[in-house]
């Protein structure tokens, strides 16, 4: 294989509120039975690299009961695998990770140890299905030193993401993270590839300065002196950094085209199995414009959702543009709309939650209901 | 390497009363539940009871059952010591091999394996049946009471007792006689299948009936020779669901117990959980059209049309305008446009066109097998095609790819069948 992959997972979000409060933004649920970080574990494993690493700071405990085994994925087991890396002390070392340079430092040996010419990094908190070989083959055929995914979006505040801008030959001739006056609308999808040297190098580079961000240290510090190149990629691809755009992609879900790309076109995304029983509609349940996990039991009317595993809807109950985490229990004759319910949390009969449509409200099991 | 227990799955036999559920793929490999295989339940009762040892015998059509357990990742059976090994007849070295010609006689032939786990017990399981049950608690009590084997029965009522091999036993569960199907029963304990033998016990039995019986079987001839030596011999009673879904009418039926409000066997509690093998699980989708009333749909499936009290497998497409009622939809299977489906099983990636009408007319019995069709369930094979605008009846069987040239007026009439081979092969 020419590839090794890194996975970054380390990041936390406060703009996703109380469901990361919890739980790493890569293991958002998403879609009835994913996670973020399937989809680029599925990326991974379908573009043929068998050896990752998924590397994780904050609330990695949910992480690690989805990463229990690199089966689901098809890793190797013998030849390369899945591993999973946490800040861990050692005799010259008691830091957290300091930033995503500094994540993949801490973790080196990995990087030395690893005999393919090449490092596919991404990050472990956006929702996307790519072949990463036409990134890797751009990155050759251009010889360049690094090559970033990127994305023109049009109509789209891109302020919150980093913006490039390319010369005609495709390369990044200035990069800005989060800027206040854009210059351009093509950003980074923080899909990157570099040669596995070049990545050993610069880290030992910038590490030796005090210097610890991916972004900033390298690609926007040594943007003039190496060559980066950017990809154009023009899937679909969210990222999931607020709570409107965590509940915008699971409802991208009920429209057939994206489904359809994740769902029913091969190769398809992989998760950890859990072998629920298949959906039982009993006779008062209707479900309109929705997607429903297995394991579930429906009494009750439910309309432009997305409800994950083993949800019980109650008799005479109506849900309405909601998404329901697994194990959500609505009891009889309650109406709900534009909210997002976390993890096994129970809502009693005859009980009213309306949120604002397009601000839909946050319900936890810390909620009283 | 020592196993106190391992298990003996015999998963070879056709279940040829199926028909052409089981034409391609032998009985324990037929979908059940929807998403489920009827061996999974088996395979998850040794896991949930702690047997991680579990021999498979194949022999009647193995491919399907051989790529669904594959090393036994979906049942944790894949294991360094251990774990899930598929047995199928083969050449032992000088002879030339034998198939397996009776229950026991596939054990016989696979002394061997057992042996080199060298284990104190064999239980001895069918793949053939519905049931959860936990193999440790007979196994405490086959310990307890010493016995040399140990039988689990099932109350049925009297006169369900002559379909059976009945066990006769004492008041204090011990079995005094066997009696295969006995016209007149003087008890109502049904054997279940499911034996507990100690391995030396079984293995002296199993090599001196092969002397005597080339298709030497558990029933007619090991439990009878145990007893006629004197061996002691229990029942151990089991009072749960238990399904034997032999025939197209009680497989049909058991699939649609379990669309109940609260059915019999509950498949959606987290203790004993039935494990399978599904390549991807991902969500049901329902559209604005669709209309879905007592049903299981498993994942993947798109319901864009009716689906009234039916069981659909994985996969399933039910367009616009389509209504199935009172059917078994399995894997894969797509559903045209406007087509009404009536007490009918549809076999897995089966493509049904559109504004079709399938089970509808009078109840005749199936002309060439009236013996399997003849409760007006009309069966279409497995990667079958039925064609846009024809009508079936009822108890009619099609197997492989028709065209609207094999339909007379574009109709096939109750208890006909078209059966295209080659389609399938």
């Amino acid at each position: 294989m020419r590839a090794i992959g890194i996975i970054l997972a380390g990041g936390n979000n406060d703009r996703l509120g109380q469901l990361t409060s919890s739980r790493a933004t890569s293991a958002m649920p998403i879609a009835s039975c994913y996670r973020t970080i399937d989809f680029p574990l599925s990326n991974m494993t379908n573009s043929g690299v068998t050896k990752v690493a998924v590397i994780t700071q904050f609330n990695s405990r949910s992480l690690h009961d989805h990463l229990t085994s690199s089966k689901w994925w098809d890793f190797g087991r013998k030849q390369g695998g899945l591993f999973v890396f946490t800040p861990f002390l050692s005799n010259d070392n008691s830091f957290w990770f300091r930033g995503t340079a500094d994540s993949i430092y801490q973790n080196i040996s990995f990087l030395k140890r690893s005999k393919e010419p090449y490092v596919i990094i991404a990050s472990g908190d956006c929702v996307y299905k790519m072949d990463y070989n036409k990134l890797l083959d751009h990155h050759i055929a251009k010889e360049a030193d690094i090559t970033i995914a990127c994305k023109t979006l049009t109509g789209e505040d891109v302020r919150q993401y980093g913006v490039m801008d390319l010369n005609s030959e495709g390369r990044v001739i200035d990069f800005e993270e989060k800027p206040v006056e854009p210059t351009s609308s093509t950003i980074s999808l923080g899909i990157y590839v570099i040669s596995r040297t070049l990545l050993i190098k610069m880290l030992e580079a910038i590490s030796a300065e005090g210097r610890y961000d991916f972004v900033k240290d390298i690609i926007i510090r040594y943007r003039k002196k190496i060559k980066i190149h950017a990809w154009e990629y023009n899937g679909y691809w969210k990222s999931i950094n607020s709570t409107k755009s965590y509940f915008d992609t699971n409802m991208d879900f009920l429209k057939a085209d994206v489904r359809y790309k994740f769902i029913k076109e091969y190769p398809y995304i992989a998760t950890k199995p859990k072998d629920q029983s298949p959906v039982k509609y009993n006779h008062t349940a209707v479900t309109v414009d929705s997607l429903v996990g297995s394991g579930s039991i429906l009494n009750g009317y439910v309309e432009h959702s997305v409800l994950f595993r083993r949800v019980v809807t109650g008799e005479n109950s109506r849900i309405t543009n909601c998404i329901l985490l697994e194990g959500v229990f609505i009891g009889k004759n309650c109406v709900i709309e534009n909210a997002i319910f976390d993890k096994e949390v129970i809502l009693p009969d005859n009980k009213t939650i309306i949120g604002e449509p397009g601000k839909p409200i946050m319900i936890t099991k810390n909620d009283a209901l | 390497m020592q196993k106190k227990i391992l298990a003996m799955l015999l998963a070879g036999g056709q279940g040829s009363r199926l028909g052409i559920l089981t034409s391609n793929i032998a009985k324990p490999a037929v979908a059940f539940g929807g998403k489920y295989k009827i061996i999974d339940f088996a395979m998850s009762n040794c896991i949930n009871s702690g047997i991680d040892t579990v021999g498979v015998l194949t022999q009647y059509q193995p491919l399907s059952l051989n790529r669904h357990i594959g090393i036994g990742i979906p049942w944790d059976l894949d294991k360094k010591n251990g774990g899930v090994t598929v047995l199928a007849p083969h050449v032992k070295g000088g002879e030339s091999g034998e198939w397996y010609s009776g229950t026991a006689n596939a054990i016989y032939q696979n002394i061997d394996y057992i042996n080199s786990y060298n284990p104190e017990y064999v239980l001895i399981l069918s793949g053939d049946h519905i049931y959860k049950m936990d193999y440790s608690i007979m196994l405490d009590d086959h310990i307890k009471k010493g016995s040399h084997a140990t039988i689990a029965v099932l109350e049925v009522t009297i006169e369900e007792a002559s379909r059976f091999g009945i066990m006769n036993t004492n008041p204090d569960g011990s079995i005094y006689e066997f009696e295969e199907k006995p016209k007149e029963p003087k008890s109502n304990l049904a054997s279940m299948g499911i034996y507990i033998f100690n391995w030396s016990n079984l293995k002296e039995a199993l090599i001196r009936d092969s002397k005597i019986h080339l298709d030497s079987d558990f029933g007619k001839h090991i439990i009878p020779a145990m007893l006629e030596e004197g061996l002691k011999l229990n029942a151990f009673k089991f009072d749960s669901y238990w399904k034997d879904v032999g025939t197209i009418e009680s497989y049909w039926a058991a699939n649609m117990e379990l669309i109940k409000t609260l059915p019999d066997f509950n498949l959606y509690e987290d203790f004993w959980q039935i494990y399978t093998n599904s390549e991807h699980q991902p969500p049901v989708y329902t559209s604005h059209t669709s209309d879905i009333k007592t049903s299981l749909l498993s994942e993947g499936c798109e319901v864009y049309g009716k689906v009234y009290n039916s069981v659909l497998g994985p996969d399933v497409f039910v367009d616009e305008g389509a209504f199935v009622k009172d059917s078994i939809i399995m894997q894969g299977c797509v559903i045209g446009k406007g087509t009404h489906i009536n007490r009918a099983i549809v076999d897995e990636y089966a493509k049904i066109g559109g504004n079709t009408v399938i089970g509808q007319g009078e109840n005749l019995p199936n002309e060439d097998y009236p013996s399997y069709y003849d409760t007006g369930i009309t069966v279409i094979g497995a990667i079958s095609v039925v064609p846009d605008d024809v009508v079936i009846g009822k108890n009619c069987v099609i197997l492989g790819t028709t065209s609207i040239g094999n339909y007379p007026n574009g109709i096939l009439q109750s208890g006909k069948s078209i059966m295209i081979q080659e389609a399938v092969l």
